[in-house]
């Protein structure tokens, strides 16, 4: 029987200390200062070529700068495979790569020191068979699965520190829902890096904003931290006509009804996204109520 | 299996399910099966017959196309692999990046050097069936010149997608080096600078330097050291060396400047931006 050593933990506290990354004469990142400490969960929010990704590339050791960057007392760049063999990290983008599932899990796995039946696992629960998938190319999957299976290598070892770029952009509402509950787990051992464009897609997953643009953070701010990740609201509603649009967007979040009356349930985490839609429909609605409960039911659909 | 192997295990194994790979076997099993279909074995030429014929024919064909093949496989795939988001999530993985480079190095190694060496190794097992005969000390002669060239150009093919940070620019860059060697092939413009009498050290020192010469002339030297064939530099250059010298001189060398260029890439890779 095999058996896995982890790599050592770390404290994973991160911190940019002015920190400025230019291509050719583009200033991308322009003297970014920040630190983030255990159990912080960020949203690295902002518009594109903000500086997030670069941010988040030099974090990973992956690009050159100037200041100090410093993950766990390291540098990631000097100290590479000890920094990353505690970093799990999701890309937006996933990799076009032609190997199987199951050789691409193995390779994941065997570079960190982990059990590929962990990450296994963890992609099982988000809904994929990977006994089917295994002998696939990685890049012939869908969006979805390959989404669900690189967010299975990041948390199927064992990291203090995860990154992810939109990590649920392609998930549907169960695994949505799985995903959730899996960072809940970790949320206050860990630091989390969580990009989006849209405030509203990670809001409720994070304890903290940071807003880029143009290279420079222009907004660092606490979030109330009172949604409990894992929750589900019920949710009933009214609207004053029927409308087939609206019927179409609220089937796509699950929710059932005719009419004039829908009702279904939502993520804690996707309360904010749900409002955001309805908003689009705000003259149609006549009344609505949510109220926070565990039950089991659809939740969101795809974004 | 320690994260060398394993990168170099990955390049092997991304190459062969690659599309280039299956079109790179083809083209060298098939200019093998060729030479058999249409008589190479049985013709005489200056003095060589049987399979020798064959090996000679075949180097003369590596010397054009296993260069360009090599520079343009490696410089796209890789500056490819870059540009996909490859690296990316790859080397957000804790691989070391002397294991992801020289096991990337090692791997497209393998791949380059295999279908031209079984093609060649085919002929000679058919040879040895059909009794025709096979030279064995020229085989292993032009095996080792085949590692020597296929090294060279992968070391300018890696050298130039750490370089470039794009395929496109990666592609024209390996075809314009490509181009740059060949030109300066002995016969080429090398016998120019000759006739137009610029200094014999400028000549004689570009045709050492040039891996793509020093391959030709060890090929064919072996059965014609005149310098009608070989060209004026060449035939000053053998005239110095000897034939032994300039066998070691033309396997050494492209190794040498190979793994140079591969080092230079290396320190480049290491210390610039690597997605």
């Amino acid at each position: 029987m095999m058996t896995f050593t982890p790599p050592p933990a770390f404290e994973p506290r991160i911190v940019f200390e002015n920190v400025s990354k230019t291509f050719r004469r583009n200033r991308v990142l322009d003297g970014i200062s920040l630190e983030i400490l255990k159990g912080e969960r960020i949203a690295l929010v902002g518009s594109n070529g903000a500086g997030k990704t670069t941010l988040i590339r030099c974090l990973l050791g992956e690009y050159t700068y100037d200041g100090t960057v410093s993950v766990g007392g390291l540098d990631p760049r000097a100290n590479r495979s000890v920094v990353l063999a505690r970093v799990g990290f999701v890309p937006q983008i996933p990799p076009p790569l032609k190997m199987p599932v199951g050789e691409l899990v193995s390779f994941a796995a065997s570079v960190c020191h982990s059990d590929p039946k962990e990450m296994v696992r963890v992609i099982e629960e988000l809904g994929l068979d990977f006994g089917r998938i295994r002998r696939l190319p990685f890049v012939k999957l869908s969006g979805g699965m390959k989404q669900k299976t690189l967010i299975g290598i990041a948390l199927g070892r064992p990291s203090d520190i995860l990154i992810m770029d939109e990590p649920a952009a392609n998930l549907d509402p169960e695994a949505r829902h799985i995903f959730f509950h899996q960072l809940a787990e970790r949320k206050d051992d860990s630091v989390m890096v969580i990009t989006s464009h849209r405030l509203d897609e990670v809001a409720a997953l994070v304890n903290r904003v940071v807003e880029m643009d143009m290279g420079r953070v222009v907004l660092d701010d606490r979030v109330a931290d009172s949604v409990d990740m894992t929750s589900r609201m019920s949710c009933d509603l009214k609207l004053v006509r029927a409308d087939e649009a609206f019927a179409r967007t609220i089937g796509e979040w699950g929710f059932e009804g005719a009419g004039t009356r829908w009702s279904g349930m939502v993520n804690g985490p996707d309360r904010l996204r749900f409002m955001c839609m309805l908003s689009r429909y705000t003259g149609l609605i006549a009344g609505l109520e949510m109220v926070e409960g565990k039950e089991v039911a659809p939740c969101a659909p795809e974004i | 299996m320690n994260a060398f192997l394993r990168a170099a295990w990955l390049d092997i194994t991304e190459s062969l399910r690659a599309r280039w790979f299956m079109f790179y076997s083809m083209v060298f099993g098939g200019i093998v099966v060729l030479l058999f279909v249409f008589g190479l074995t049985e013709s005489r030429i200056l003095g060589f017959t049987g399979l020798s014929r064959l090996l000679v024919t075949y180097i003369q064909l590596c010397v054009a196309i296993l260069p360009i093949f090599v520079l343009i496989t490696t410089v796209r795939s890789l500056a490819g692999d870059r540009d996909a988001g490859i690296f990316e999530y790859m080397l957000s993985l804790p691989v070391g990046l002397a294991a992801w480079y020289w096991g990337k190095m090692i791997g497209r190694f393998t791949v380059v050097f295999l279908p031209v060496f079984l093609a060649m190794a085919g002929a000679a097992a058919y040879s040895e069936y059909r009794e025709i005969g096979v030279p064995w000390d020229l085989f292993a002669v032009y095996t080792a010149l085949l590692v020597s060239l296929a090294w060279s150009f992968l070391g300018f093919g890696m050298l130039i997608s750490t370089l470039a940070r794009s395929p496109d620019v990666a592609q024209t860059g390996a075809f314009l080096l490509w181009l740059l060697l060949l030109m300066f092939l002995d016969l080429v413009l090398l016998g120019v600078m000759v006739r137009e009498q610029m200094p014999l050290e400028v000549v004689v020192a570009i045709a050492v330097a040039n891996p793509l010469q020093s391959f030709r002339t060890a090929a064919i030297l072996l059965f014609d050291p005149q310098m009608v064939v070989l060209g004026p530099a060449a035939y000053v250059i053998l005239d110095t060396l000897g034939r032994e010298g300039y066998l070691a001189l033309a396997l050494a060398w492209p190794l040498t400047v190979g793994t140079l260029s591969a080092a230079l890439g290396y320190r480049l890779f290491r210390r610039g931006d690597l997605p």
